[in-house]
C-alpha cells in the first residue's frame, strides 16, 4: 500500500508525520481494552458498536484483545450514523454504511461506540441518535482511537487511544491493515500554515 | 444518479447498484422498534397521482414518511385536472409549495418528462401511461437479488400484455442494465412491432422458455384488452400463456415466480401458484417500500 | 404606377430587370426603370408560392389563427394564395361559410384566400355535403377535403369523386384508415414503443391510398393526396401515375426533414407536443423516400399544412397536445434547406412544386404563372444566401407552434408581390 499524499490532501504542498505507528496502536487498543474490562466489571453485558468504516475494525481488534484476556467473547457490531448526519446537505447523497446489531441486542447493555478519530463530536452525536432508534442501553461509552479536540458539542470520549492536539488546517488520517493494508495515524500538515 | 428518475435507462448499472445496496441496508434496519429516520426532515415529496393507484402511493409515502420528509398527497382523480394544461398548471402550484421531489402516477405516457420541465425537484416516475414504471422495476430486481443473488446472467422471462406494460419496459431496461438476460413472452398482438429492437429476446411459446428460466414474472391482463380483439378469449389466453401448476412443475427448483399486482387470479396465474413459496408477489410489496426509500434518499439526501 | 425589380435572377438564372406595370409583369431586360425601384441584386425571383393546404382557423378557432394573421404569415413566407382548409367551426360545408372565408381573404388582402370545401357534412364522413354549391358560389371551390379526417367509406369517396367530376373539382384525401389510427400517438416504429405511445402505422395511410387510387381511376376521376409520409405511399402513387391515372400527391416541408426520433429526443426534451402532427413524423428511409418522390415529380406539390394551436393546446402531456405545426412561414427556407442544398431540386424545380403544381391542382386562375411578360405579377424575392436562426417571436402567425425554434435554416424571404402591389418589403410587412 502506497500512501499518496496527493490524495489526503489534493493541490496543497504537505508535510506528513506519522503519531502512531503499527506497534503503537496495538499497545493502544490493548489498554484500552483493559480500561473496558476495568469500567465494566469485566466487560459484563457490553456491546462494541463500530462506526463505519474504521471503527468496526477497532471495535473488531478491541473484541479480540478483551476475548484473549478474558476467555469469553464480547458481542461486537456496527452502527451506520449517515442518515442522522447533520451534514447531509453539504454533498451528494453518501452511500450507506452498514448497521449490524449482536443478535441479542442492545437493550440494558452497556454500549461501547468505537471510533477511529474524535474531532468535533458531531459523529457521536449522529450515534447516540442512531442507537436511541434501535433500542435502549443501560449506558453508552465512547472510545477513540485518537481524540484530536476542537469539539463543538459537549461530548467527550470514556477511552482514548492517544490525545493529539492538533490545529483545524490539519489533517488526522487513520491507516488500518484490514482496511487500507497498514497500520498508521498520520498528521498531514499543509505547508506554511 | 441524475436529479430525476424517470426512465429505468436513466440508471447506470453503478446507479442502479447503488440504489439496490442502499435498499438492502435499509432493509437491515426496517424491523426494528422506531423505523423512522430523520433524514429527509425539512423536505417535502408530492404524491401526484392522476390515476388510481393506491398500492403505490401508499408505498411512496411510507417510504418519505419513514424518511422524515412531509408528505402532500395530491389526487388529481375526478376532479378538474384532466386535460394536460393542468398539468403544467398543477406543476407550477408544487413549484409554488417549494415540492423537492413529485412522485407523479399519470396516465399519459411522457408525463414525467413534461413536468420535469415544469419544477426544480426531483421528479420520480411512478408510471406513465403505456411507458414506464422505474421503481417498480427496481423492487423487482431487489427482490430477485434477494433471492438469487447477482443477477448478472441470470434469465428472466417476462411473460403477458407487454405492449401496454410499463413494469415490463422498464424491467426490460433495468434488467438488461445489471447484465440479466430478458425473454418477452407474449402473444405477437401484445408485443410492440419493434419489440426486435430491444435488449432482450422474444418468445411466442411460454412451454419452451420455462425449464431454462430463473424468473417468471407474470403481468396483468388489462380487462379492457380482453375485448379489443388482441387475443380471442379468456380461455384460450390463459392455456396459452397462464401459469398453472403443470407449467410451474417445469421450472427447476430455485426458480421464483413474480407478479406486480394486482392479479387476475385464474387468468394470467392460477391461485395456488401466487400463493406458493416461489411467489415473491407479498415480499415485492415489503421491498417496494424499502427501494423506494432508497430512491428518495439518493435524490434527496444530499445536496441538491 | 409602375415599379421595376432591378437584377433579380429568375428561377436562380442570370440576372434581369422585371418590368411592373398595372399589376401585370410587362417586360423583363436589363437597365428597366419606373415609378419605384426594388433592388433585388443577388435575390431570386420566384413565381408566387401557393399553399394547397392551409389552416387559417376562422371561423371558430380565431385564438389560434385568424385570416388576417394566417395571410400575414403566408405573405412573410411568400405565398401569394393559399388554399384554407374545411375543419373550421362552423365546418367550411355551405356556400355560406366558404364565401365568408372567401371575402375574410379579400379584406385581409395580404394574399388570395382560396377556401376548400368539405367532402362531407360537417366532416362527419356520413353524407356528401352541397359540392356543387359550394363550387357555383362566389368562391369557386375547386378543392374538396375533410382534412383532419379520412374519408374512410370507401362508398362516401368514390361518390365524392364522381360527383366532383362535374365541376373539375378534386377530392383531397387525408388518407388514414380511422380502425388503424385509433388512439394513435406517433409514427409506429421503434422510437413509438420504447415511449409507449399508441403507434399510427404506415399501412393505415398507404391502404387509403392505395384504395382511392383504384377508386378514382375506376371512375376516371381526380385525387388528390394530403400530406404524404411514408415510403409505401411514394411507391403506391408511382405505381399509379405509371398507369396514367390523374392522382396528385403533396409532401409537407416538415416531412421533408424531421424524423420521429426528436420524439424521443431533443434540445426541447422527450415528448414534446412540438413534433406532434398527423400524420405523424417517419424515419429517416421515409424522408429521404419523400425527397427523391418530390425530386422526381412523384410528389407534385410541397403543402405547408400550417395548422397554428394556442401554447395551452401544445404546453401539455404528449396524448392531450394538439396535433399540427404552423409553417408558412418557414417554408421556403425548409424546402432550400431538404432540398435545393442537397442538390436533389432546383429553383425551377422550386417553382414547379410550390406555385405551378399547386396552382394547377386547384384550378387556380391567376396563381402559379411563370415570371414572363403577360403573367399576373405574383412573384417572391428570395434570399438564398443567408442561414439565420428561426425565430418564432418574429412570426405573423398568431400560434408559435414551431418545431424550428432554435434551428438554424437558410434563406430569407425579402418581398412578396400580389398582382403588382408589394405585401412584404425588406421582409416586412409592407
Amino acid at each position: 500500500m502506497v500512501f499518496s499524499l496527493a490524495e489526503a490532501i489534493p493541490h496543497a504542498q504537505s508535510h506528513v508525520h506519522a503519531v502512531l505507528e503499527g506497534p503503537d496502536i496495538n499497545r493502544a487498543l490493548i489498554r484500552i481494552s483493559h480500561e473496558i474490562l476495568e469500567r465494566t466489571k469485566g466487560g459484563e453485558d457490553v456491546v462494541l458498536l463500530g462506526i463505519p468504516t474504521r471503527g468496526v475494525h477497532l471495535a473488531r481488534r478491541l473484541a479480540g484483545h478483551i476475548r484473549q484476556f478474558e476467555g469469553h467473547p464480547v458481542p461486537v457490531g456496527s452502527l451506520d450514523i449517515t442518515m442522522y448526519r447533520d451534514d447531509l446537505r453539504t454533498r451528494p447523497a453518501r452511500p450507506l454504511g452498514r448497521t449490524e446489531l449482536p443478535a441479542d441486542g442492545i437493550d440494558d447493555r452497556t454500549v461501547v461506540l468505537v471510533d477511529d478519530v474524535l474531532y468535533s463530536g458531531r459523529t457521536v452525536r449522529a450515534a447516540l441518535d442512531a442507537l436511541a432508534a434501535l433500542g435502549r442501553p443501560r449506558a453508552v461509552q465512547l472510545a477513540a482511537l485518537v481524540d484530536r479536540g476542537h469539539r463543538e458539542l459537549p461530548i467527550r470520549a470514556d477511552y482514548v487511544g492517544k490525545n493529539l492536539p492538533t490545529s483545524k488546517s490539519e489533517i488526522v488520517k487513520v491507516y488500518l491493515e484490514e482496511n487500507d493494508g497498514r497500520d498508521a495515524v498520520l498528521l498531514l500538515k499543509e505547508d506554511g500554515k | 444518479m441524475k436529479r430525476h428518475l424517470i426512465s429505468a435507462a436513466d440508471l447506470s448499472r453503478d446507479d442502479a447498484l447503488l440504489i439496490l445496496d442502499t435498499a438492502d441496508e435499509l432493509a437491515r434496519i426496517s424491523d426494528r422498534s422506531i423505523k423512522k429516520l430523520p433524514t429527509l426532515r425539512g423536505r417535502t415529496v408530492v404524491n401526484l397521482f392522476f390515476e388510481d393507484s393506491t398500492r403505490t402511493r401508499i408505498s411512496f409515502e411510507a417510504a418519505a414518511k419513514r424518511l422524515s420528509a412531509d408528505v402532500i398527497n395530491f389526487s388529481a382523480k375526478g376532479s378538474s385536472v384532466s386535460k394536460g394544461e393542468s398539468l403544467k398548471d398543477t406543476a407550477l402550484t408544487l413549484e409554488a409549495m417549494g415540492a423537492d421531489a413529485v412522485v407523479i402516477r399519470h396516465g399519459a405516457s411522457g408525463a414525467p418528462h413534461r413536468l420535469a420541465g415544469w419544477v426544480r425537484g426531483s421528479v420520480v416516475n411512478a408510471g406513465d401511461g403505456t411507458h414506464e414504471h422505474p421503481t417498480q422495476a427496481l423492487l423487482d430486481a431487489y427482490t430477485m437479488r434477494r433471492r438469487l443473488g447477482s443477477l448478472e446472467g441470470r434469465r428472466v422471462t417476462v411473460v403477458g400484455d407487454v405492449l401496454h406494460s410499463r413494469v415490463a419496459r422498464s424491467n426490460v431496461l433495468l434488467l438488461a442494465t445489471l447484465g440479466a438476460e430478458v425473454t418477452l413472452v407474449a402473444p405477437p398482438t401484445l408485443l410492440p412491432v419493434s419489440v426486435g429492437s430491444w435488449p432482450c429476446e422474444v418468445s411466442y411459446d411460454l412451454d419452451s422458455v420455462l425449464p431454462k428460466s430463473d424468473v417468471v414474472m407474470m403481468l396483468r391482463v388489462q380487462r379492457e384488452r380482453m375485448n379489443a380483439a388482441f387475443f380471442p378469449t379468456e380461455r384460450e389466453y390463459s392455456r396459452r400463456y397462464g401459469l398453472d401448476r403443470d407449467r410451474v412443475a417445469r421450472l427447476h427448483d430455485e426458480a421464483i415466480v413474480m407478479h406486480p399486482g394486482p392479479m387476475n387470479r385464474g387468468m394470467e396465474i392460477a391461485a395456488e401458484v401466487a400463493d406458493s413459496a416461489r411467489s415473491t408477489i407479498v415480499e415485492q410489496v415489503a421491498n417496494g417500500v424499502t427501494t423506494r426509500m432508497a430512491v428518495l434518499y439518493l435524490l434527496l439526501g444530499g445536496d441538491i | 404606377m409602375s415599379i421595376v425589380i432591378k437584377g433579380a435572377r429568375i428561377l436562380g438564372g442570370e440576372p434581369a430587370d422585371i418590368l411592373i406595370e398595372d399589376g401585370v409583369v410587362a417586360r423583363i431586360g436589363q437597365d428597366l426603370t419606373g415609378d419605384e425601384t426594388v433592388e433585388a441584386a443577388g435575390l431570386i425571383a420566384l413565381p408566387g408560392l401557393v399553399d394547397l393546404h392551409t389552416h387559417l382557423r376562422e371561423p371558430g378557432r380565431e385564438d389560434a389563427e385568424t385570416v388576417e394573421t394566417g395571410t400575414r404569415a403566408a405573405a412573410l413566407g411568400g405565398y401569394t394564395a393559399v388554399h384554407a382548409m374545411a375543419n373550421t367551426s362552423p365546418v367550411a360545408d355551405t356556400a355560406g361559410v366558404v364565401e365568408q372565408v372567401w371575402r375574410l381573404g379579400q379584406e385581409a388582402g395580404h394574399c388570395d384566400v382560396q377556401p376548400v370545401g368539405a367532402v362531407t357534412e360537417g366532416l362527419a364522413g356520413e353524407r356528401l355535403a352541397e359540392l356543387g354549391a359550394m363550387a357555383d358560389s362566389a368562391a369557386r371551390v375547386r378543392v374538396f377535403s375533410d382534412d383532419g379526417k379520412c374519408v374512410s367509406d370507401a362508398v362516401l369517396m368514390r361518390r365524392a369523386l364522381e360527383y366532383v367530376k362535374a365541376f373539375d373539382g378534386v377530392v383531397a384525401q387525408h388518407a388514414q384508415e380511422p380502425r388503424l389510427t385509433a388512439g394513435a400517438q406517433m409514427n409506429e416504429g421503434a422510437v413509438s414503443g420504447r415511449l409507449g405511445l399508441t403507434g399510427w402505422p404506415a399501412v393505415a395511410e398507404e391502404a387509403i391510398i392505395a384504395r382511392d387510387c383504384l377508386l378514382a381511376a375506376h371512375v376516371g376521376s381526380r385525387l388528390h393526396v394530403c400530406h404524404v409520409s411514408t415510403a409505401g405511399s411514394v411507391e403506391i402513387i408511382r405505381w399509379a401515375k405509371s398507369k396514367g391515372w390523374d392522382v396528385t400527391a403533396e409532401v409537407t416541408p416538415h416531412h421533408l426533414l424531421l424524423t420521429d426520433d426528436l420524439v424521443e429526443d431533443s434540445p426541447v426534451g422527450a415528448y414534446n407536443p412540438i413534433y406532434k402532427v398527423n400524420p405523424p413524423l417517419r424515419t429517416r428511409a421515409d424522408v429521404e423516400a419523400l425527397r427523391a418522390a418530390l425530386a422526381d415529380g412523384t410528389i407534385d406539390v410541397v403543402a405547408t399544412d400550417h395548422a397554428p394551436h394556442p401554447v395551452e393546446d401544445k404546453e401539455t402531456e404528449w396524448a392531450a397536445a394538439a396535433m399540427g405545426m404552423i409553417g408558412l412561414e418557414t417554408a421556403l427556407r425548409v424546402v432550400q434547406e431538404a432540398m435545393v442544398d442537397t442538390g436533389l431540386l432546383d429553383w425551377a424545380g422550386v417553382a414547379e412544386r410550390m406555385s405551378y403544381a399547386p396552382a394547377r391542382i386547384g384550378r387556380l386562375a391567376g396563381h402559379g404563372r411563370p415570371i414572363e411578360a403577360g403573367s399576373p405579377a405574383n412573384i417572391t424575392l428570395y434570399d438564398a444566401s443567408v442561414r439565420e436562426e428561426v425565430d418564432p417571436g418574429s412570426y405573423a402567425s398568431k400560434s408559435r407552434n414551431t418545431p424550428y425554434e432554435g434551428r438554424t435554416l437558410p434563406g430569407r424571404v425579402v418581398a412578396t408581390f400580389l398582382r403588382g402591389r408589394p405585401t412584404v418589403l425588406d421582409g416586412k410587412l409592407a
